[in-house]
């Protein structure tokens, strides 16, 4: 599989300051692609510079091969793009709305009608066609966001902050549309505030900081760089403290010689969270 | 170019159907100044009063007709992209979507054209009624055309330029309505000093005020204006362009 996002040296700045600040990214064709990081950090920038919502100042940026600053049609016809708000049109039904979208694409008049059916059974949304945007609950706007995203079949899907304010239920149920997204050859690069959501979905993630890519691997592959056994306990004034080894026998000793046996020590597996803390130095309630 | 105008009509789609579920809103609201600046100043002064040769009433439907055209395409055009930007955020799905910025701006310019049209029809219809003095000619449609188009496409300039909706009030306020008394809309622009009006001749209104006038009077067609009201066309659109090629929006 070759690579379906190639971003070479990515520069944005915002009076001066550098919003993106130097990116090389690759994404692979068919892997759901996570990019964790705290506010401020640069996502929503990235995914805005990706799908030409926004200038580059400087870099490159290939889109299944197009370079979207010198053929921005072709390289904006393979993707597809799901901002962190709901960007549908309030003042309509939710039919008008896909076929609205369906235009924008360049559906065929004859496929419209056939292709609304299509993704209406798939995102469960048969009942609610003729209803305003506007009366819809934030799950099942969504829901209607992805849709109007899919009509043109794109090879590659954005998703900004998917789920955030979904209620844990209507997060579920997107994380399996997701899934079969992905299963059926769309790849996924999402943004993300929720850790248990880049561990669950995202077969790599990509950590960003202060407009830099700071680790990129699998979660396992990150969590192993930290070490991939957490021991957390309470340290007194110093609060909880997290120390992390490469191996349950180093984990153990070192709680061994933590002795004290008031001390509350949990051994864990590290995770995606551990590791976010530890290579931004920002806690998650940062994100 | 066939593509072009399918890009058109798929951008205004939209648009066309929010008139329709708002057809009477839409009327009656485009209808409601227009028809004020009659009742007030066309029947307060039209019998008593002459403009240029003409009944008062027969020389103040055209500026009206000319007014409408500014309140109803800017009006609409501006309000709906504020909203559809600022707020919806579903103008960016155009921009991520494989249309060119010139049918996005064309396509957005096409709610106000439509409405201003459907306002100006019917304030023609009603001055038709009232004064004999009107004439319906293929020129005074055509200026009519590019009047609605010209103030369409600044209710897009204004609405890709506004940070908030309270940006676009002050818009209104310092730019909409001084161009609405003092255009030639309700008064012949030789009653002021000559300064005055070089100052007003830089402004659209005034130009498509005197070409609707002199269209549907019969007098003779001021073709300078016509094209000076083209060049304003032209220049709202290259702003629009601009703004969408940096992604000033």
């Amino acid at each position: 599989m070759g690579d379906i996002i190639v971003v070479e040296n990515l520069v944005k700045r915002y009076d001066g300051k550098a919003a993106v600040d130097g990116i090389d990214l690759r994404v692979r064709k068919g892997e759901v692609f996570g990019f964790l990081g705290p506010n401020g950090a640069g996502k929503t920038t990235t995914v805005r510079l990706l799908s030409s919502l926004a200038t580059i100042d400087g870099g490159r940026v290939w889109i299944d091969g197009h370079d979207i600053v010198k053929e921005p049609m072709n390289a904006k016809a393979c993707m597809g793009v799901i901002q962190q708000h709901i960007s549908l049109d309030k003042d309509l039904t939710v039919r008008e709305n896909m076929m609205q979208h369906a235009m924008y694409h360049k559906i065929p008049r004859p496929e419209r009608a056939s292709r609304i059916d299509e993704l209406v059974g798939y995102a469960g949304l048969d009942r609610y066609m003729d209803y305003m945007v506007n009366s819809l609950s934030g799950g099942w706007k969504r829901r209607v966001a992805i849709v109007c995203a899919l009509f043109h079949r794109p090879a590659l899907l954005f998703l900004d902050e998917p789920t955030a304010g979904l209620d844990i239920q209507a997060r579920r149920l997107l994380w399996d549309l997701i899934r079969q997204l992905n299963r059926d050859g769309t790849t996924i690069f999402l943004t993300t505030h929720y850790i248990e959501e880049a561990e669950t979905l995202c077969d790599r993630v990509g950590i960003i900081d202060n407009g830099r890519i700071i680790a990129t691997g699998t979660p396992k592959e990150l969590c192993g760089r930290v070490g991939s056994v957490a021991v957390e306990y309470f340290d007194g004034d110093r609060g909880t403290q997290y120390r992390y080894f490469p191996s349950r026998d180093d984990a153990g000793d070192f709680m061994r010689a933590l002795g004290g046996e008031d001390t509350t020590i949990v051994l864990r597996n590290t995770n995606l969270e551990d590791c976010f803390v530890e290579l931004t130095g920002k806690t998650v309630g940062d994100a | 170019m066939f593509e072009a105008v399918k890009e058109i009509y798929y951008v205004s789609w939209s648009d066309m159907r929010f008139m329709r579920h708002n057809m009477l809103n839409v009327i009656l609201t485009s209808l409601m100044s227009p028809l004020l600046y009659l009742i007030a100043f066309g029947f307060g002064l039209g019998d008593s009063m002459t403009q240029q040769g003409v009944p008062y009433i027969a020389f103040m439907i055209p500026g009206i007709v000319a007014l409408t055209s500014l309140s109803a395409s800017f009006t609409s055009t501006s309000t709906r992209l504020n909203v559809q930007r600022l707020f919806y955020r579903s103008f960016d799905e155009m921009l991520m979507c494989p249309l060119r910025f010139s049918s996005i701006i064309i396509g957005k310019t096409m709610l106000g054209f439509m409405r201003g049209l459907l306002s100006c029809s019917i304030i023609f219809a009603i001055g038709l009624f009232l004064t004999p003095h009107l004439q319906l000619t293929p020129l005074f449609l055509a200026c009519v055309l590019l009047s609605c188009f010209t103030f369409s496409c600044l209710g897009v300039t204004a609405a890709l330029l506004a940070k908030s909706h309270q940006s676009m009030a002050t818009f209104n306020t310092l730019v909409i309505l001084p161009m609405t008394f003092l255009c030639g809309t309700f008064f012949s622009l030789d009653s002021l000093p000559e300064a005055f009006q070089w100052a007003l001749y830089a402004v659209p209104l005034t130009h498509s005020s005197v070409c609707i006038r002199a269209a549907s009077l019969g007098w003779d067609f001021p073709w300078a204006s016509l094209a000076v009201l083209a060049i304003f066309t032209l220049v709202f659109f290259s702003v629009n362009m601009h703004l969408l090629r940096t992604r000033r929006v």
